[in-house]
């Protein structure tokens, strides 16, 4: 069988989150590189603060300024830095009590080796060089002791933050199933391969690998022809990012010839107001020069002129 | 109330980069084909079905529909999906059954972690406001855990070191594992460190891989498996997102759903700790005793297929009972950085 196909992805989202009433106050005191924590209902401080207390489920009473010095809890050593970290350079993660908490936050130390580090070491906050209100606004902590009168940073009234927005990137490598990558090779080479299932022998395409129906897998492939029937269809007149074709235009439910299940595709090459439903149409291929292990080597179907299909011919694919 | 039972078990085996889609599909299907063998049953008796998967480890949105064409699910089935380990989605089919509303449920999990970077995927199942953004890796936070208890003298390397070399040797027989041999604890010592305190043999390897268990309710389960598994205790319970907050070196949600299903008293455990301290430290929060045999399998250090290993761990065990080696078996399963979800399925033979 064919190694399966395999390609890069990478999916980002920027997530915007509210922050809620004890958040908000948080993220807005790192803005004005203060950090805050919150006082529970038995007396300790929590740092970062709770938004509810965990004995009570009270929202705290006060939020108390700590740090920015601290103490480590506990660390591990990063070698090798990870998209996204605080440092691109070697760090420790540590677990980091604040002074004035009896909870640990944790963050990175920017230590330089794994040898500067230990439990009970003294960190104080590197403070971005922009702060907006975000738990990044701490750039990361490094070895030492507050400075004499660090305990309050700028304490001008800064615009309340509400909402954060963190940029999440990630990449993959997708893989395409076995029988789509026998389809997509079958494209490459300008042919149609679908698969039956050979207990109910419903032929589908592109092939899913196992029947959706009978749970078991589709081996037997079949090649199929370029022409089919239009089951059913819309008319887009809506403009979207990435639209590749001018609207209005017709996407549609192409049942192949042969095939059970239709697949969706454009209809060109004919005024949108003339497709219907049951018309006879076939694909139209980019020219071979273009062809990759792509659903693209196809750009469309177009109307054949034959005589439209019998309702009954497709009810059953719709 | 009405009594459940396991009765049938199956897995696909543990391997660092599966040919599947990251959909599951290929994984399942061999694995519902033999589960359903053993237990003679059609998918049509199956009455609910459940999944355990995530779409950031699939990289994809609603990455679970597409694992139901596995099922073969025409006619429409009664299905459901957790964003969990397929433990959760076990405990979701039990709770079917014992409300009568199915007399046989199926459960899977499954994932596919080689298709991103595990370790960073991971950090998008923390606090997303000051945890998630900082990209802390999951390997790095049970390495603070490690330490914590290593430096409170509740574990030591050297222990660790003999999880591992414990947990090798018994995947040995396990021939889905993914990681096994014969190694001593003075060779694994030498090893340098991935994420000190931990080396490479402290933490379970990243793989692919499914699993999948039927439950059935009553005379049915005694017809269709001649020593079921009955269940006796299955609870879930969770401790504080906030890191910083709980200690690190207990698991109080572990002791509680220990507790609360009667974890006492068992004869084997299988327990789902992706990282060596956390086997000493669950075995600790659970008050196992000496004589428990542990992770007969080799546990999550020797296969730790994301979504599927937690369900693996209570398939494994209640395999213990059906084949007559033990009579009252605990399955554990864990979610979240650090052992912060804990889930504990107790299971018994019956004459």
């Amino acid at each position: 069988m064919n190694q399966p196909l395999r390609a890069p992805l990478e999916i980002g989202f920027d997530y915007t989150r509210s922050l809620g009433p004890t958040l908000g106050q948080f993220m807005t005191a790192l803005a004005g590189r203060r950090v805050l924590g919150s006082r529970g209902a038995d007396g300790r401080v929590h740092a970062p603060p709770f938004e509810y207390d965990p004995l009570t489920s009270a929202p705290p009473a006060e939020l108390v300024q700590v740090g920015p010095a601290g103490t480590v809890t506990t660390w591990s050593w990063v070698a090798r830095p990870l998209a996204g970290q605080p440092l691109a350079h070697p760090f420790a993660w540590a677990l980091i009590r604040l002074d004035g908490a009896d909870t640990a936050m944790l963050h990175a130390v920017d230590a330089g080796s794994a040898a500067a580090m230990r439990t009970g070491m003294r960190v104080r906050v590197r403070w971005a060089e922009h702060t907006v209100g975000h738990i990044r606004d701490i750039a990361c902590f490094e070895p030492g002791d507050a400075p004499p009168g660090a305990a309050g940073g700028p304490t001008a009234a800064a615009e309340p933050v509400t909402m954060i927005t963190t940029p999440v990137r990630l990449a993959y490598e997708h893989t395409a199933s076995p029988a789509e990558t026998t389809y997509l090779h079958g494209l490459a080479n300008g042919r149609l391969l679908g698969q039956r299932c050979l207990v109910c022998r419903k032929v589908y395409l592109p092939p899913r690998g196992a029947c959706p129906t009978c749970g078991v897998p589709t081996t037997e492939e079949v090649a199929l022809p370029g022409t089919g029937i239009v089951t059913t269809f819309c008319v887009v007149n809506v403009p979207f990012t990435g639209q590749q074709v001018p609207t209005p235009y017709v996407a549609a439910a192409v049942l192949i010839d042969g095939a059970d299940i239709p697949f969706q595709h454009l209809i060109l090459g004919c005024e949108p107001g003339e497709v219907r439903m049951g018309m006879r149409v076939t694909a139209v291929w980019r020219p071979p020069e273009q062809w990759g292990t792509t659903s693209e080597n196809i750009s469309h179907f177009r109307p054949t002129g034959e005589p439209d299909a019998p309702y009954e011919r497709y009810a059953h694919h719709l | 109330m009405t009594d459940v039972a396991v009765i049938g078990f199956a897995q696909s085996p543990c391997v660092r980069r599966s040919d599947s889609t990251t959909s599951g599909v290929e994984m399942l299907v061999p694995i519902f084909q033999h589960v359903l063998a053993s237990t003679g049953l059609a998918k049509e008796d199956i009455g609910f079905w459940c999944s355990g998967s995530s779409d950031y480890l699939a990289g994809r949105a609603f990455s679970f529909v597409q694992a139901v064409d596995a099922i073969g699910a025409f006619p429409p089935v009664m299905e459901s999906h957790v964003e969990m380990d397929g433990a959760w989605a076990l405990y979701e089919a039990w709770l079917k059954v014992l409300t009568g509303e199915a007399q046989i449920a199926l459960a899977y999990g499954f994932g596919k972690s080689s298709a991103g970077d595990l370790r960073r995927v991971l950090a998008l199942q923390l606090d997303p406001y000051l945890h998630a953004p900082l990209w802390p890796d999951s390997v790095s936070i049970a390495a603070l855990q490690a330490r914590l208890g290593i430096e409170a003298g509740i574990w030591s390397e050297k222990e660790m070191a003999e999880v591992a070399a414990r947990s090798r040797a018994a995947a040995l027989t396990n021939p889905q594992a993914q990681v096994s041999g014969a190694v001593t604890v003075a060779d694994l010592l030498t090893a340098p460190y991935v994420a000190e305190p931990l080396r490479a043999h402290d933490c379970a390897p990243v793989g692919d891989g499914a699993a999948v268990a039927i439950l059935a309710a009553g005379d049915l389960a005694r017809e269709l498996c001649p020593r079921p598994a009955w269940i006796t205790g299955f609870e879930h319970r969770i401790d504080s997102a906030s890191l910083g907050a709980r200690d690190l070196a207990t698991a109080p949600s572990a002791t509680a759903a220990g507790r609360a299903a009667g974890a006492a008293g068992v004869e084997v455990a299988e327990l789902h700790a992706p990282f060596t301290h956390q086997e000493i430290l669950l075995r600790d929060a659970l008050g196992l005793e000496e004589s428990v045999r542990l992770n007969p399998s080799g546990g999550a250090l020797c296969g730790n297929p994301m979504f599927a290993a937690g369900l693996a761990r209570i398939g494994m065990a209640a395999g213990e009972i059906i084949s007559g080696r033990a009579s009252r078996v605990l399955g554990h399963a864990t979610s979240g950085p650090a052992l912060q979800q804990n889930l504990i399925c107790v299971m018994e033979a019956r004459p």
